[in-house]
């Protein structure tokens, strides 16, 4: 009986010392999280009339490198509607707006301006101008950044309406 | 000895991953270029022979040079500062003090002929975009353009310094220097970086190379990098390749044919080095004495090894 | 309380409290090692003195070094190369040892592999070698951040990036262990703290585990004799040092082990001074450019053959092809099903499967490396169909293998 009780409070003792490990292990998981000010760091808004055709810019949002392409009539009249359906829409232009990173390991594509294409010089995967895979090893076109039309404006970072049908609809994550 | 058969069988494997990985890998990853001696065979010969005298009164009139180029050691400022220059040109126009020495009189011929040409970057000013190079062609002076071309190059010929005077330091930066910083040399695309005491003036300094930097940004299509590691990351061979013609090694590229003679380009090549392998010659002479060293290492632990195994086997 | 006495000498009280005489008798003179042992036997004190080195020449980087996005590569490539007298020495150690000790690492294991050193009782000497590869590789990686190169900073956006586990899309984890979108300051701080005290510590905890299991069931010999190492001890103390099938570990060993270690440092030395390139790739010469990826990023040669791996296959099963080429090594003890602790070339179909490994290793390396394009990308799928191949064979081969 008293070898019983002793087993039994060494245990208890080993439970109580566990609850402490275990509450000091979530402290040290969220010590590691991204700070508050990386997290609030994360909004960028660009001026879409400012892009001429067919003429990739790559601008900055989270420290990853964003497409913009604005698309040229014949671009557009190659374009299925699926295709369309990745179409970012500001005042009536087409733009493609995607994260400049392949989706297979996160290299950056270069574009090809003569044939409207990116090519991904890590793995030799290759994207045509919507963001779409057109070879493998990437799983899935260029992904869609969270973004809200404000005007002429375009807020990354933010879900808007758009953004949020894109992405019930599985066009992007 | 079966030792011996078992080191050769670890060695052989060892060597053949070490040439899959390296020698071969890289050879099937990088493009080869065999340097050309910087002989620039595709630019015609001088056959005229220059005279300095009438050359520098085609530099300094008719050529008119000088309404863009300082010339320092004949006493000509440049017209306007750097910074003001490449808000003009797109880069800061290059004094003409050494040119005679720092580039091959072949290129300097064709240069001032035809800039575009003799520099390589004829697809960034094709009749279909509309530009032209900034650099005005010299179309002569109503005499024989072969001869005055001949004599304005004899002339910067005779101002420039012996090449045994051209420093590597200099040779950088008349050569490189006006697109490329670098920063382990404190040189910025407008000069050496000075020591200030202001606070401010330290910050208008940067300004100033910023707006340069801007103005080159928007002239070349992205700043040309700086140099300070170029030694470690790209190797003596592929810069030689390299700056003799910078088309083979990447096709399309802004950067110019620079046309330095063989000379410079050694030069060019020991001042990257001193930036960026600046132990080099101590790496040398330390690993020669720590060779020596452990191969009596090895050899003393040999006798000792043996002197304890007499008694085992 | 123990009785003392009045110390004759240093030596004597010094033994009297730490009893070195017993250690020095249970560690060195008295540490039984088979005779019957080639060169391959020395990679243990190889690897030894290449990680004093890695750690010498890393405490004096750690002076100098800078853990700050904007300061960590010219800390390390001017301060260091350039303004700190015999900086470059410890820089060129450092990135050359920590080259090489993958080299004697896997020297070590197939001569482990070869010889049937994880069997018998000796499984637990496999098993904590391979927790040393495991964390000598998180050491190599996070090291490999620190001079914030282009090579440092897209290696760490490609193996990060595996942490999301592909079809899952578990971004939280990966931005969790970058603390950031992408690779920056958070991340390079965290990788430098593992560099620099975690990992280092939990290696020298490792090598007294693998150091202590080998006490018990001993060093294996060339031929796999089992040896009676009471009764040869006896021989040797009884002054029968030549007919005794055992030495002692020091000086016996030691001195051998020294002579493998010079000739060894001979090669390591030639290789800082004169021929590093290979282990300081000039690609992480130019500093880390987030909106810019170099033409080809591949890792450091001794990880190519799991990269490689994971390389052909479609996301998911390349993940899936990557974690079992991670952990299977590990089963090696079990997977082997013979009874037989001999070396490989006398044990028939085993001795193939050796060599094909061994080889087949080799060409996923090389195809590791090579652009993914034409007959290299089918190379490197077949080479990596043959390696999980070759592991589903191994329990049959061996099964059929007779008792020796």
């Amino acid at each position: 009986m008293k070898n019983g009780r002793r087993a039994f409070m060494g245990k208890a003792f080993g439970a109580v010392a566990g609850v402490g490990a275990v509450a000091s292990l979530y402290a040290m998981k969220k010590s590691w999280d991204p700070l508050p000010s990386v997290r609030s760091a994360g909004f960028t808004t660009l001026d879409m009339s400012a892009y001429k055709e067919n003429e990739l810019v790559v601008e900055k949002w989270r420290g990853k490198p964003i497409f913009v392409l604005k698309k040229t009539a014949a671009m557009l009249a190659k374009q299925t509607d699926a295709d369309k359906a990745r179409d970012v829409l500001v005042n009536g232009e087409h733009y493609m707006v995607c994260i400049g990173l392949c989706t297979h390991l996160g290299c950056i594509p270069g574009y090809r301006p003569e044939s409207s294409d990116f090519l991904c010089a890590c793995h030799g995967g290759m994207y045509d101008f919507t963001g779409m895979v057109t070879k493998a090893p990437p799983p899935r076109g260029l992904d869609i950044p969270p973004f809200k039309v404000d005007g002429n404006k375009l807020v990354l970072g933010e879900e808007g309406p758009e953004y949020k049908k894109m992405k019930e609809t599985g066009i992007t994550l | 000895m079966k030792e011996l058969f078992i080191l050769a069988v670890v060695t052989v494997f060892t060597l053949a991953t070490y040439y899959l990985v390296e020698p071969f890998a890289h050879s099937k990853m990088h493009k080869h270029v065999e340097s050309e001696k910087f002989a620039y065979a595709d630019l015609p010969a001088l056959t005229k022979k220059g005279d300095a005298n009438r050359g520098k009164d085609l530099v300094m009139g008719a050529g008119a040079c000088t309404g863009c180029h300082a010339i320092k050691v004949a006493g000509l400022a440049a017209p306007m500062d750097p910074v003001a220059t490449a808000q003009s040109y797109g880069v800061n126009t290059p004094d003409l003090s050494n040119a005679g020495v720092v580039y091959d009189a072949k290129f300097l011929a064709a240069l001032i002929k035809n800039p575009a040409h003799a520099l390589k970057v004829e697809h960034k000013y094709d009749a279909a975009s509309g530009k032209v190079h900034p650099m005005a062609q010299f179309g002569g002076a109503g005499g024989d353009l072969d001869q005055e071309v001949a004599d304005m190059v004899a002339y910067l010929q005779s101002i420039a310094v012996k090449q045994d005077k051209l420093t590597p330091k200099m040779a950088f930066e008349t050569a490189c220097g006006r697109c490329h910083a670098m920063k382990y040399e404190n040189w910025t695309q407008i000069g050496d970086k000075p020591s200030f005491k202001m606070k401010k003036d330290e910050l208008a300094f940067d300004i100033q190379v910023i707006d340069y930097q801007d103005a080159l940004t928007k002239y070349m299509g992205k700043l040309p990098p700086d140099l300070s590691m170029y030694i470690r990351s790209r190797g003596e061979h592929y810069i030689s390749t390299f700056v003799e013609n910078p088309q083979h090694l990447i096709e399309g590229t802004a950067m110019p044919r620079v046309g330095v003679t063989a000379e410079t380009a050694e030069k060019v090549i020991e001042h990257l080095a001193d930036a960026g392998d600046t132990k080099r010659v101590e790496r040398d002479e330390v690993g020669k004495k720590v060779m020596v060293f452990i191969v009596i290492f090895a050899l003393f632990a040999y006798l000792w090894k043996r002197s304890i195994w007499k008694d085992l086997h | 309380m123990a009785h003392f006495t009045k110390a004759t000498s240093v030596h004597d009280w010094i033994n009297q409290r730490l009893g070195i005489d017993t250690v020095r008798r249970v560690m060195a003179t008295e540490y039984w090692i088979p005779k019957n042992i080639n060169f391959l036997w020395a990679m243990g004190m190889v690897l030894a003195i290449t990680f004093a080195l890695l750690l010498v020449s890393g405490i004096f980087l750690l002076m100098y070094y800078q853990p700050n996005v904007n300061t960590a590569f010219d800390s390390v490539n001017y301060t260091i190369m350039r303004e700190v007298d015999f900086g470059w020495l410890w820089r060129h150690v450092h990135g050359v040892a920590a080259s090489v000790v993958f080299l004697v690492i896997y020297i070590h294991m197939f001569t482990g592999i070869y010889y049937g050193s994880y069997k018998n009782g000796r499984e637990m000497i496999w098993i904590s070698g391979m927790l040393l590869f495991v964390t000598f590789s998180a050491e190599a990686f996070s090291g490999y951040m620190l001079p914030w190169g282009q090579m440092s900073y897209w290696a760490g956006m490609v193996i990060t990036n595996l942490f999301s586990l592909g079809g899952l899309h578990a971004d939280g984890i990966v931005e969790w262990i970058r603390g950031d979108y992408v690779p920056a300051q958070a991340f390079l701080d965290r990788f430098f703290m593992l560099h620099v005290l975690l990992l280092p510590l939990a290696i020298m905890g490792v090598i007294g585990l693998h150091f202590g299991a080998l006490r018990i069931p001993h060093v294996n010999n060339q031929d796999g004799e089992e040896l009676d190492f009471e009764k040869e001890a006896a021989k040797y103390k009884a002054g029968d040092k030549k007919g005794s099938k055992v030495i002692a570990f020091a000086n016996d060993f030691m001195s051998k082990d020294l002579f493998v270690v010079g000739i060894f440092l001979i090669f390591f030395f030639y290789l800082v001074f004169f021929h590093y390139d290979f282990a300081m790739d000039p690609v992480n010469f130019d500093p880390a450019d987030g909106l810019k990826t170099p033409a080809h990023i591949y890792p450091e040669w001794y990880f190519l053959w799991s990269y490689e791996i994971l390389r052909p296959f479609s996301t998911n099963i390349g993940l899936m092809a990557f974690g079992f080429a991670q952990v299977i090594f590990f089963l090696l003890p079990f997977l082997d099903r013979s009874p037989n602790a001999i070396p490989a070339n006398r044990r028939g179909l085993f001795s193939l499967w050796f060599w094909a490994m061994l080889v087949d290793m080799i060409v996923l390396t090389a195809m590791g490396k090579l652009p993914p394009e034409g007959i290299f990308s089918t190379i490197g799928l077949v080479a990596a169909l043959v390696f999980i191949g070759l592991w589903i064979a191994l329990p049959f081969i061996t099964k059929s293998e007779k008792k020796a």
